[in-house]
């Protein structure tokens, strides 16, 4: 398993998430600067992101929709708070509307990604902060679908091996 | 919740006068001062029986100026907790399908390095 470490701060609302990958630190940073890849890896199986906007410039902004297996789309925005390429992103995210439009009555989650060589392979460290615990609880409620998707996906793996 | 942890609430919650400190906490906040009003005991009595509670994580004490606050911490830390872990589950389902991606091009690479600046 390449997850190294995880750390979580439930005074700060903080979950800090360390893995290292057999990669240059310039692949791990496509994995989030091209919006390609990053849809390959950003939702499960069962609801799989599309990214029609992706930014990566200070200020810059993202749109994509995650599509559920019943053909429900759940929309989310991305605002670039700091880029250093290729080794740090720093962004908002949050829920956006049908027409794409911020959703400013959903939460906000403050992310960050740093990656960084070490000893030739590379490690990806992401911070999540959360605003309140009542906006965690939201957002797990919301993301309830996702988590569903993925127990669902992982029994239909086991059925077909 | 780990053993000693466990301990810890059972024994902050065995004494009366620390048991009406969290139910009082529990229905808003309480400054040190006001639940010494309340006991016939020693504003440094209560200052002990608020730091066991705090010791337990049932209770969160904060320096407001010159008072102290006591605030119920019980329900909080319980859904941080089990919140984080759903959104660490999260992230070792990304890191998974990252790992396997990093692998399908490893691959991929070798057996058809023609198709690659396709993609």
């Amino acid at each position: 398993m390449p997850v190294i470490s995880t750390d979580k701060d439930t005074d700060a609302l903080t979950l800090t998430f360390v893995a290292e990958f057999d990669a240059d630190v310039e692949r791990i940073w496509q994995l989030w600067s091209d919006p390609r890849q990053l849809e390959r890896w950003w939702g499960p199986p069962t609801w799989p992101a599309t990214f029609t906007q992706h930014d990566v410039v200070v200020g810059g902004e993202s749109r994509y929709f995650m599509s559920g297996p019943e053909g429900e789309k759940s929309r989310g925005w991305w605002r670039m708070t700091a880029v250093e390429a290729p080794t740090y992103l720093a962004f908002d995210d949050g829920f956006a509307h049908d027409d794409d439009t911020p959703n400013d009555a959903m939460p906000v989650i403050h992310g960050s990604v740093r990656i960084e060589d070490v000893d030739g392979r590379t490690r990806m460290t992401t911070v999540n902060r959360f605003e309140s615990v009542d906006q965690m609880d939201q957002l797990i409620q919301m993301g309830m679908a996702e988590g569903m998707g993925l127990a669902m996906g992982q029994i239909d793996d086991i059925l077909a091996a | 919740m780990s053993e000693p942890e466990a301990d810890a609430v059972f024994h902050a919650l065995a004494d009366t006068t620390r048991r009406d400190i969290v139910r009082r906490a529990i229905r808003r906040e309480q400054s040190i001062s006001s639940l010494a009003e309340r006991y016939t005991m020693s504003f440094a009595a209560v200052q002990k029986h608020v730091a066991v509670l705090e010791r337990s994580t049932l209770v969160v004490k904060e320096r407001r100026g010159k008072e102290q606050i006591v605030r119920a911490n019980l329900d909080t830390l319980r859904r941080a907790t089990r919140l984080l872990d759903e959104f660490e589950a999260i992230w070792r389902d990304r890191v998974v399908r990252i790992d396997a991606l990093l692998a399908e091009e490893a691959s991929g690479a070798t057996t058809a390095p023609s198709t690659e600046s396709e993609r």
